[in-house]
């Protein structure tokens, strides 16, 4: 009945105040050869902006690459070298703006942001010294070119799917066994308990790897989204497959009807993930709660993990750290419902 | 001459091609109490529905309470009672809520309803339970309650599906003693049960097979007809027939 | 020897005591009645046999076997048909039975034999779904399904509750021709008349065993003196039954009243004081006792 009142108030907090697309505290790193007073200044008026921190300070052209796959920078700013002198002598500086197009939206949103201080910095020099200077800069997307959207939902679409099929369809199935007496003829017979729950997940994991053969074929020949690491993306996907089927025994050992099991899901498990795991709204841009709170969201590795497989390329190395939080996540939740699967009615 | 609160002719409901009803012409009186029997599967639940103007004739006519079932369905609903095997009680609600509830849905007016509350819960010996919820109570007194509330508003008629299944001897009976009341008071009351013993209380009784009535009399016309001890035998008898066995 | 054995069995859900101290057996090979209305407690014993639900307090053996530790191995040797149907409803009979040979380690062929009287009545249906069946059929599938492995006792919880009295006659009978292949068979139900059809009988009432025995000596053991009583004007006639001083209970019964009277008053005086009340054609006669009368009797008694 709460749920009723309160979920309003909930979601215009949230969308008001903390789920928002804008960018917000982005991380950028710089590549400055020339480290002269006009680069100098253009960075402060980055690191000021609300928008942007300056995290890093590249040393070489070359690692921009791994600073994206590391994960830990948004966008790169890269200066010529004699920018102040190309600057003042023939009114003409190059700025390249490196964004990371495994997220697309996010990307546009924050080379436009960028492209504004520039052009702010630049209507600066012009009240000061009259003279029109221009700053512009030159845009490029590492791993999508062509700006494509669906490398946006591909990773996003996954995780839902799974979600979907895996918790949410093998926690109604056990659960209608439960509500329709059935549950009761099978515990009454010499089945292992383990079985049943074998039975019920065994179908849905079968769909869900055609489910995931069929977005990745369609994804990479339709869609054009590159394949990237594939072997250790379908391995990363088999693993969140099994976790889904955790959280869905997991469900269906807490609720007794088909409708509580398909509300528990959709509210505790489809939700949260639509909004927190970054597949629409940047985690970055999420105040720190939200972004402390999403970190239990375990569709929020994946999806990280995948789009850094499937986009990005990137080798296992750089996943580790997804690869073992899910490990964990799937662990404690098959063992804590087998635990609780009832081996009697009550 | 008491009037017919029930007609039908050749009243017919098919599915398909399945005739589950076959052309049903029957009457009920004013004030009897009419048990309707039936093997499952013999077209009882059919038959009732369509009498209570729940469901829609293939063909053929009938009339409840002085209303067309085909045309006049929504005036056939308000000039009947119904209960089911199921009760149609609120569970969670109180005894006196569920009372006033029904009594508004059948447009009583509210002091009405508070009158006929306080006979009812001295009638029935409720009044202490007139705050209780409804599924505290045991079965029986639920029972005997969603009887009471389908005739709350006087209806010309009652139907009953069943009311009795699984309750005890003892309480069986006192619902028994509600019906006969009822029956004293004018209600008609239309009543299906599958225990033998609650036919031979009916004034008269019908028996279908395959969707057609195979009798009708009173009990004790039937017994001599099929020279039977009971009407247990008497069904037997007729059902053993059945074509439309258990399908 | 005793294949089912119950001591002082409790059970409570919530505020209401659902087991008050249960405790009976069940013989080898006998058909065991347990009668009583709905709410009675009969479902609670049933779920406690079959492993289903632990018992607040008391022992359960089944087939030398403890419900609580031994839970694995009863659930292999029982039948079980629980109160409602809980067969797949999106399977077909066919399927079902499938389904459940290979739930117990066996064929449909290996115990054919036990299930062929029943399971003819269903075959011409057996590629229908079990949701589309009839009352009287689910029954008959279920009961098949039970049977399957051949279960050393079977437990049937109202099997033939809502069902036609035609059918159920059928059902007896079946259960009747199981008890000669050896199965023991524990049966609830509301229905007093089935009960004269088990070997013995408990009549329980709200958790409690009012009383164990063949259903004769139930009947023989009756202590009042019954009388079946008619007339003219029959609902007339129950208040004044019921209204006459030395009457003691008077209950409706088909087309008669069963009426017991004060040990020393007659029927003769019966007879006079009906006449005084207006009613004519009146017919007394002494009866045996019912099951239905000794439930009554023993549940007012309490």
């Amino acid at each position: 009945m709460l749920i009723v009142l309160i979920m309003p108030i909930v979601q215009i907090i949230l969308f008001g105040f903390a789920i928002t697309t804008e960018v917000r505290n982005a991380k950028v790193a710089v590549f400055d050869p020339s480290c002269d007073i006009e680069t100098q200044r253009i960075k402060q008026r980055i690191d000021a902006s609300s928008y942007f921190t300056i995290a890093q300070n590249l040393t070489d052209y070359n690692q921009i690459n791994d600073v994206f796959k590391k994960g830990k920078i948004n966008i790169v700013v890269v200066f010529s070298k004699d920018f102040a002198n190309n600057l003042l002598h023939t009114g003409d500086a190059a700025i390249q703006i490196v964004a990371d197009g495994s997220e697309p939206n996010q990307a546009s949103t924050q080379v436009g942001y960028l492209s504004q201080i520039f052009a702010s910095y630049q209507q600066e020099l012009l009240e000061q010294y009259h003279v029109p200077f221009r700053i512009v800069p030159n845009t490029k997307m590492l791993y999508n070119p062509q700006r494509k959207d669906a490398y946006n939902f591909v990773p996003g679409v996954m995780g839902i799917i799974m979600i979907l099929i895996c918790a949410m369809m093998t926690s109604i199935a056990i659960v209608r066994e439960k509500e329709l007496g059935t549950m009761e003829i099978l515990l009454a017979s010499p089945i292992k308990p383990i079985y049943i729950i074998f039975a019920k997940m065994i179908p849905y994991m079968v769909l869900s790897l055609v489910n995931l053969t069929t977005i990745l074929l369609l994804s990479i020949f339709v869609l054009g989204v590159p394949p990237g690491n594939l072997f250790w993306l379908v391995i990363i996907s088999i693993l969140f497959i099994f976790l889904s089927l955790s959280l869905g025994l997991l469900i269906s050992t807490l609720v007794s009807t088909q409708a509580a099991a398909m509300l528990s899901s959709a509210m505790g498990l489809l939700v949260p993930t639509l909004l927190l795991s970054g597949i629409i709204f940047p985690i970055e841009s999420m105040p720190v709660i939200l972004q402390d709170i999403s970190v239990i969201v375990p569709a929020r590795w994946y999806i990280t993990a995948i789009r850094k497989l499937m986009i990005q390329g990137v080798d296992v190395q750089y996943v580790l750290k997804e690869f073992a939080i899910l490990s964990i996540f799937a662990v404690i939740l098959m063992t804590v419902s087998l635990k609780k699967f009832k081996i009697r009615l009550m | 001459m008491r009037q017919d609160v029930i007609y039908t002719e050749e009243l017919t409901k098919k599915f398909g091609d399945f005739v589950a009803v076959d052309h049903l012409s029957f009457n009920v009186q004013e004030g009897e109490i009419f048990g309707f029997l039936g093997a499952n599967g013999a077209g009882k639940t059919t038959a009732m529905r369509m009498l209570c103007g729940l469901s829609h004739p293939t063909s053929g006519k009938g009339f409840v309470a002085g209303f067309d079932i085909f045309r006049q369905s929504e005036q056939v609903k308000k000039n009947i009672g119904y209960m089911s095997q199921k009760f149609s009680l609120y569970e969670d609600l109180k005894v006196w809520e569920n009372l006033r509830f029904f009594g508004g849905i059948y447009g009583m007016k509210s002091n009405q309803i508070k009158e006929k509350t306080e006979s009812l819960l001295l009638k029935l010996g409720f009044q202490n339970e007139r705050n209780a919820l409804v599924k505290s109570l045991p079965l029986g007194w639920k029972q005997k309650l969603a009887f009471s509330l389908s005739i709350f508003h006087e209806p010309k008629i009652v139907f009953l599906d069943e009311p009795t299944g699984g309750v005890d001897p003892v309480t069986r009976r006192q619902f028994w003693e509600l019906i006969y009341d009822a029956a004293d008071r004018g209600i008609t009351v239309f009543v299906t049960t599958h225990y033998m013993d609650e036919a031979e209380y009916c004034d008269r009784l019908s028996i279908m097979v395959d969707g057609k009535i195979k009798a009708l009399d009173s009990p004790t016309n039937l017994k001599s007809q099929y020279q039977a001890q009971n009407m247990d035998e008497v069904f037997q008898q007729l059902a053993r027939k059945a074509t439309r066995k258990d399908s | 020897m005793a294949i089912v054995s119950v001591q002082n069995l409790n059970m409570h859900y919530g505020n209401i005591q659902a087991l008050h101290d249960v405790s009976f057996d069940v013989d080898e090979g006998e058909i065991y009645g347990i009668i009583g209305p709905d709410g009675a407690g009969k479902t609670t014993i049933f779920r406690i046999l079959t492993t289903l639900i632990l018992a607040d307090s008391g022992n359960a053996i089944v087939d030398h076997l403890d419900v609580f530790k031994d839970y694995k191995k009863i659930r292999s040797l029982i039948g079980y048909m629980p109160g409602r149907f809980s067969l797949y409803q999106d399977l077909t009979v066919e399927e079902n039975l499938k389904f459940f040979a290979t739930v117990f380690n066996t064929t449909i062929n290996e115990n054919y034999y036990l299930i062929e009287d029943i399971y003819k009545q269903i075959e011409p249906f057996k590629k229908r779904r079990a949701g589309r069946l009839s009352g009287g059929m689910k029954q008959k599938l279920a009961l098949s399904c039970a049977l399957i492995h051949k279960p050393k006792v079977l437990f049937l919880d109202e099997p033939t509750t809502g069902v036609d009295p035609v059918s159920r006659r059928e059902f007896w009978e079946m259960l009747k021709k199981l008890k000669r292949q050896g199965i023991s068979i524990l049966v609830s139900t509301p229905y007093m008349d089935e009960a004269s059809l088990c070997d013995r009988i408990a009549l329980i009432k709200d958790g409690i065993f009012m009383k164990i025995d063949t259903p004769d000596n139930i009947i023989k053991s009756y202590s009042e003196t019954l009388l079946s009583v008619k007339g003219d004007g029959m609902h007339k006639m129950l208040k004044d039954l019921k209204g006459c001083p030395f009457v003691k209970s008077a209950f409706s019964f088909g087309d008669s009243f069963h009426v017991t009277i004060e040990k020393d008053s007659s029927s003769d005086q019966l007879n006079t004081y009906l006449v005084q009340q207006g009613h004519e054609n009146i017919i007394i006669k002494s009866i045996p006792a019912t099951i239905e009368d000794s439930f009554m009797l023993l549940a007012n008694n309490k």
